[in-house]
């Protein structure tokens, strides 16, 4: 079997794949990059959160036009998971309006998205509907 | 007139379109000096410049311009603040004035982005041996564009407007659509718009799509263009002539607003919050309130974008955009005119020049002077921009009493 990583290292691979964000320790806050303080509250320290692996779609573009070396059509969305909102493409469905809708329960799910010189495999995410 | 009111004395756009025999700083230079001769002066009043161009930020262009139409040696404040550019350096200028350093100012916005293509997409090319590593603040390992969401602007700010119907309801394709077919109307009657055709409904849906809702006539139009105006102080302006005095215009408020953190604000920019923020501290500033203005410039980057300004801006009750919009209260025979000038979905959208081309056109209107598409009897105007990032920039614009 290949080597795997993730593609952000906010993704934990293995058995149950999941998102991990910064959360704020003072006032919870959550964020999915490496912090220098936390923009709500200023304060510095942080602790680890496990995001919910479902969630409902609230937003979603479906992207025709793209830069060079970006496949097209997909869906590019913002899922609210239990709480937090999280940033990725609706994935393992067709990307057209007839088969995504606002509000759809959706669930992460994991895919290659690339092999480095190495043959590494980049290991991505989305969220995929529920009901598949 | 107050002595510490601001005034617009001079003010003026460029034709906005494609200008291949044009620099930027020519642009620039051609809106600078229209400005100076709208309000009757020269350089030699001028104690502040502020200027913009937001795709070569780093150039200068502020001295650029100077050693083209005039080097006194004012300060000059080079700005940059996404799509709220323009709007930034007016306000600098104004804060100058404010601060009493000087009595008037100029400040320039200018852009050349025809062709342009598409904002925001990519990522950083990678090196010949492709090795995984993660890198930058999210540790990736490769380019997320397009792998985790989407980095193009008519992306974003189609969930924008996505998000506002996922919350409240009543949006459709055909709906932002709509939006869209306003705005292509309205600019029918600019002749400085970059596109003055009229679309139908049909024609706008069934154009090449970009990120769905939006097709291509519901993006803002990349193209060439520059405004300036002239501010001054309400002292100086009682030392000017009585012309002058008339078509001044004056500045009832002037505000600007970064974003506030807010829950989802990292994964899809929240252009809401600051908006409404920005808006509430205008309202109070000029002593104002929606039901007022009789017309607005407002920030339509896309379709998907006018729609949830509406709300921001308190031209509606809170979730009550959509029916606002079907009321027929934002055409420029309605309630609430916005974006007569058609926007920049259809006017255009040079960047660092639409902060000041926004005020302008709602200037033209205050002054009766606009010709085909007046709205008569203007007292009171709105013009908004917004930077992703974000800035928000509101002005309120009142007609001279003089």
């Amino acid at each position: 079997m290949a080597a795997a990583v993730p593609i952000v290292d906010y993704l934990v691979l293995g058995d149950d794949p999941h998102l991990v964000a910064q959360e704020c320790t003072a006032c919870g806050a959550r964020f999915f990059d490496r912090r220098n303080a936390c923009a709500s509250c200023f304060a510095t320290e942080f602790r680890d959160a496990t995001i919910a692996t479902e969630g409902e779609l609230k937003a979603f573009t479906i992207v025709a036009f793209a830069a060079p070396g970006v496949p097209v059509p997909f869906v590019a969305g913002v899922v609210d998971c239990d709480g937090t909102s999280v940033r990725g493409n609706v994935i393992n469905t067709e990307p057209d309006p007839d088969h995504v809708s606002l509000g759809m329960k959706v669930k992460l799910a994991t895919q290659v998205v690339g092999t480095d010189d190495d043959g590494t495999e980049a290991i991505g995410f989305g969220f995929e509907p529920l009901e598949a | 007139m107050a002595s510490d009111d601001i005034w617009i004395l001079g003010i003026k756009m460029t034709k906005f379109g494609k200008h291949p025999d044009l620099d930027t700083v020519d642009l620039a230079a051609e809106a600078a000096q229209a400005a100076l001769a709208d309000g009757g002066v020269t350089m030699a009043d001028i104690g502040v410049l502020a200027a913009g161009n937001l795709m070569n930020a780093s150039a200068g262009i502020g001295q650029q311009l100077q050693k083209q139409i005039g080097q006194t040696g004012i300060p000059v404040y080079n700005v940059a603040n996404a799509c709220a550019t323009g709007a930034t350096a007016l306000r600098t200028a104004i804060m100058a004035i404010k601060a009493g350093e000087c009595d008037m100012g100029l400040a320039v916005g200018v852009e050349k982005l025809s062709g342009a293509g598409l904002l925001g997409g990519g990522g950083t090319p990678k090196s010949d041996k492709n090795v995984y590593e993660p890198k930058g603040r999210f540790g990736a390992v490769t380019n997320v564009d397009g792998r985790i969401g989407t980095n193009t602007m008519p992306g974003t700010f189609a969930q924008i407007g996505m998000e506002y119907g996922h919350k409240y309801g009543g949006t459709s394709f055909e709906l932002f659509a709509k939006i869209s077919e306003k705005n292509h109307s309205h600019s029918t009657l600019n002749p400085l718009a970059a596109y003055t055709k009229k679309m139908t409904l049909e024609e706008i849906m069934g154009d090449m799509m970009i990120a769905y809702p939006n097709t291509r006539p519901m993006c803002s139009a990349n193209c060439d263009g520059a405004a300036a105006a002239v501010v001054v102080s309400g002292e100086k302006l009682k030392t000017l002539s009585l012309e002058q005095q008339k078509r001044a215009v004056k500045v009832s408020a002037s505000v600007l607003t970064s974003d506030p953190w807010q829950e989802s604000c990292q994964v899809l920019p929240d252009v809401n919050t600051l908006t409404k923020m920005a808006a509430t501290q205008a309202y109070e500033q000029a002593g104002v309130s929606p039901d007022d203005l009789d017309l607005v410039e407002l920030h339509d980057c896309f379709a998907t974008a006018e729609l949830v300004h509406y709300d921001n801006l308190g031209l509606c009750e809170e979730g009550g955009a959509v029916d606002f919009f079907n009321s027929g209260a934002p055409w420029r025979d309605g309630q609430t005119p916005v974006n007569v000038s058609g926007g920049l979905q259809s006017k255009g959208h040079p960047i660092a020049a639409t902060g000041i081309a926004n005020i302008w056109e709602v200037c033209h209107h205050l002054r009766g002077e606009a010709g085909d598409r007046q709205i008569e009897g203007a007292k009171v105007g709105l013009a908004h921009v917004i930077g992703l990032g974000s800035a928000c920039g509101v002005h309120i614009l009142e007609k001279s009493a003089a």
